[in-house]
């Protein structure tokens, strides 16, 4: 059938600059650009381009520039292109489109329409880089009240037994990204970066690779429905396990990572047959409740003996703060929300773009609840899903958080161009797959370097805005909602984000 | 050390004769049950007995050697959760999630057995000698040297074998009230390991196919009709003459074209 979906994009190169060292050829895994060796001439597919900037990147002499096709459809505000386009390919296959990272719509943010507070006159700033900050947190259940025994020396000892706290040494992990979704090499570098910087990597739900064993004082175990490479040595190897209920970008919905790429590496350590669909199905089967939810929090609670925190991730949707007061009463030491922003390696268009809410308002609105019943301090609760700066962090710690998770981010920081094309397993940047070619591109020594250098950009910044709010210690911020301002939002926004309008 | 704490805590109800140790659990909350149990593991114990049991979650998980267990009473959900090597056998009825993500070991029931049973199990083996709940051996899987085994002595429900992918689950409808098993959506979703099933099933999923027993089929069904029937003094022939159906996934990928590229 001749498809009628035209090339998104096109690639345009100066013959004059092109030099043909093919560098442009070998990079794309897309197969965009080709060599016609009797012309001598570099020349490209643009159906193929993806827009990844891998080659503009790579190319010597920036020959190379990647424009949108200008071939529009007519301009119309309802019949965007993307529903047009949409529609056609879906047409043309009978499938459910898909699409990789986050929410890529503009009205689903509400960061950008919060602003932080600073001190003038009355309260003096402090100067970070003369004073000490304190970035330092933990991630635990806290005691209702503390017991504390003085010694004969002078000094006090606590006598109330602390449930196990992680120890965050910045308030910014890397949230969950399962092998096989991104590469080994990611994973380490992940993996790496998290223990440089005294923060934590989470495994996803595709199990944990023997290699990184190691980094297990630094690494949250993931369980999720499809439980791949859970076993009692994994659950046992990380510092934290999180049970995996639902995903910011796929709310509801399963996973599916094809066959394709279930190579040898990742059946190893999904403990599935090569080639075969690891299917994760929408619900965990042994969770049908809070009860049950109970349940599987207690059953790896025995298989470590109580000493590792377990957190709860769900997607933020309409009735997070009901739901989120009751993963804190089936005993979670931490719950994870994930907005609708949030990124995958796959997930229907339709559901990324359509299903869940921000993460703003469902952290507020769950904070807010869990204050309002007394048991905020029985679990922590962590912000994730469309963390896009220091800025970000800082307003989602004051809106309620006491950590975040950043996913996109910390792949951007590797190179990721939020291409959204994660799902073909073809990434040219070696991230988002398993070919063995194309991991390569990732090294994971330059890799932790990046990843330690943003968690470092990012903590300096945090603790310049702390200062200039007088404020020295993060946990001083968490909750404290009259550090926020809003502009350009209702009074029910407001109301929801617990925040003052700008100028009041 | 551990242990002295251990006993301590219950010193009455535990009694250690030689390398078998015997715990009366009247009362115990699960956490003390099985934190005893965790103690016991390991130190020269080889054979603990539980009497009175009554609805104790986990018994089994995290427990680290090839130690043997006799349950008798009902323990409680979850039973052997992510086991990985005891070798439990319960007197009495188990109730949701026996054999929950179980790794390694082998739970024998004298009873019947709630939902659940084996939920992503990948290795060991679990035998039922009654019946079974909803959604039995949901998710199983299997790899390399890991491959699970359940034997269901008399007929489960609904969503036998949902989502299955490895491992090899039996159900020999042995005292079957009816003519045939009542479970609907049996094997839905199933992309990996096989189901035998003694008897006709009133409802399979779309992702099965119903085949014949081959010659290496008989020969891994009767090893494990033998294994099921020596637990509980059952005659492995008669079982072994009637005609059982082999279900197996339609294909190992079955949601492979749901997508537009």
């Amino acid at each position: 059938m001749k498809s009628y979906v035209s090339p998104e994009y096109i690639v345009e190169r100066d013959q004059d600059r092109c030099i043909r060292c093919k560098v442009c050829v070998n990079q794309c895994s897309y197969e965009t650009h080709y060599y016609d060796e009797e012309d001598d001439i570099i020349l490209s597919r643009n159906e193929n381009c993806v827009n990844c900037q891998r080659c503009a990147t790579f190319c010597p002499t920036q020959a190379i520039t990647i424009r949108e096709n200008p071939n529009h459809y007519r301009s119309n505000a309802n019949w965007t292109q993307e529903a047009i386009a949409g529609i056609k390919k879906q047409a043309e296959t009978g499938g459910v489109v898909l699409t990789g990272m986050g929410c890529d719509k503009p009205n689903l943010t509400y960061w950008d329409r919060l602003l932080l507070n600073a001190s003038q006159v009355t309260n003096p700033s402090i100067d970070p880089l003369r004073e000490p900050m304190e970035m330092r947190t933990y991630i635990g259940s806290k005691p209702d009240s503390l017991e504390l025994d003085a010694e004969e020396c002078g000094g006090v000892m606590l006598k109330t037994k602390l449930a196990p706290q992680l120890r965050l040494e910045t308030p910014i992990m890397f949230s969950a990204m399962s092998y096989g979704s991104i590469s080994l090499n990611v994973h380490k570098s992940l993996a790496r970066a998290a223990s440089e910087v005294g923060t934590f990597y989470n495994t996803g739900e595709g199990g944990l690779e023997k290699s990184l064993y190691k980094y297990g004082d630094h690494v949250i175990v993931q369980v999720a429905s499809g439980r791949f490479g859970v076993h009692s040595e994994y659950l046992n190897a990380g510092a934290a396990i999180e049970i995996k209920i639902g995903q910011g970008a796929k709310p509801g919905i399963g996973g599916h990572l094809p066959g394709e790429k279930v190579s040898k590496e990742i059946s190893e350590t999904r403990m599935i047959p090569v080639g075969t669909d690891a299917l994760s199905p929408a619900p965990q089967h042994d969770i049908y409740s809070i009860e049950d939810l109970r349940q599987l929090i207690y059953a790896l609670k025995e298989a470590t003996d109580y000493t590792k925190p377990v957190f709860v991730k769900i997607a933020a949707v309409h009735n997070s703060a009901a739901i989120a007061s009751g993963i804190v009463r089936a005993g979670a030491d931490a719950v994870v929300l994930d907005g609708v922003r949030g990124g995958t390696g796959a997930a229907p268009r339709i559901i990324r773009d359509n299903v869940g809410i921000p993460i703003e308002l469902a952290l507020a609105s769950v904070d807010q609840r869990l204050r309002d019943e007394g048991i905020r301090n029985k679990a922590s609760v962590i912000a994730a899903g469309g963390i896009k700066s220091s800025a970000d962090v800082l307003k989602a710690i004051a809106l309620g958080a006491d950590a975040v998770y950043i996913a996109t981010a910390a792949l951007v920081a590797l190179g990721c161009t939020v291409c959204q094309k994660c799902y073909t397993g073809k990434c040219p940047w070696g991230i988002a797959t398993t070919d063995l070619w194309l991991t390569k591109r990732i090294n994971p020594d330059l890799g932790a370097k990046r990843l330690s250098g943003l968690l470092r950009g990012w903590s300096l910044e945090i603790m310049e805005m702390m200062g200039g709010m007088g404020i020295n210690a993060i946990e001083s911020v968490r909750g404290n909602r009259l550090l926020l301002r809003g502009v350009g939002l209702s009074d029910t926004e407001l109301k929801i984000l617990g925040v003052r309008m700008a100028g009041e | 050390m551990v242990l002295k704490d251990a006993i301590n805590r219950v010193p009455e109800n535990l009694i250690i004769k030689k390398n078998v140790a015997m715990i009366d659990a009247t009362g115990v909350y699960y956490r003390d049950l099985n934190s005893l149990l965790r103690s016991l593991d390991g130190n020269g114990i080889e054979k603990i007995e539980i009497c009175n049991v009554y609805g104790q979650r986990y018994i089994g998980t995290d427990l680290d050697g090839h130690i043997k267990i006799d349950v008798y009473g009902t323990p409680g959900n979850d039973l052997g959760a992510f086991m990985k090597g005891a070798n439990i056998t319960v007197h009495g009825n188990v109730q949701d999630g026996c054999g929950n993500t179980m790794d390694h070991g082998q739970i024998v029931v004298h009873g019947r057995a709630g939902d659940l049973v084996g939920h992503s199990m990948r290795g060991g083996k679990i035998f039922i000698r009654d019946d079974a709940g909803y959604r039995v051996g949901i998710h199983m899987k299997e790899y390399l040297g890991k491959r699970p085994f359940i034997v269901i002595g008399g007929t489960a429900q609904d969503f036998l074998g949902e989502y299955m992918a490895g491992g090899v689950l039996v159900v020999l409808g042995i005292n079957m009230k009816e003519s045939r098993h009542n479970a609907r959506f049996v094997g839905t979703g199933m992309h990996g390991g096989t189901m035998y099933i003694r008897g006709e099933v009133r409802h399979l999923g779309e992702e099965v196919e119903v085949t014949d027993l081959e010659e290496d089929d008989f020969r891994l069904l009767g090893g494990l009709v033998d294994e099921f029937c020596s637990y509980y003094g059952l005659d492995a022939e008669k079982i072994l003459e009637s005609k059982f159906n082999k279900l197996v996934p339609v294909s190992s990928r079955p949601y492979g074209n749901l997508y537009a590229y």
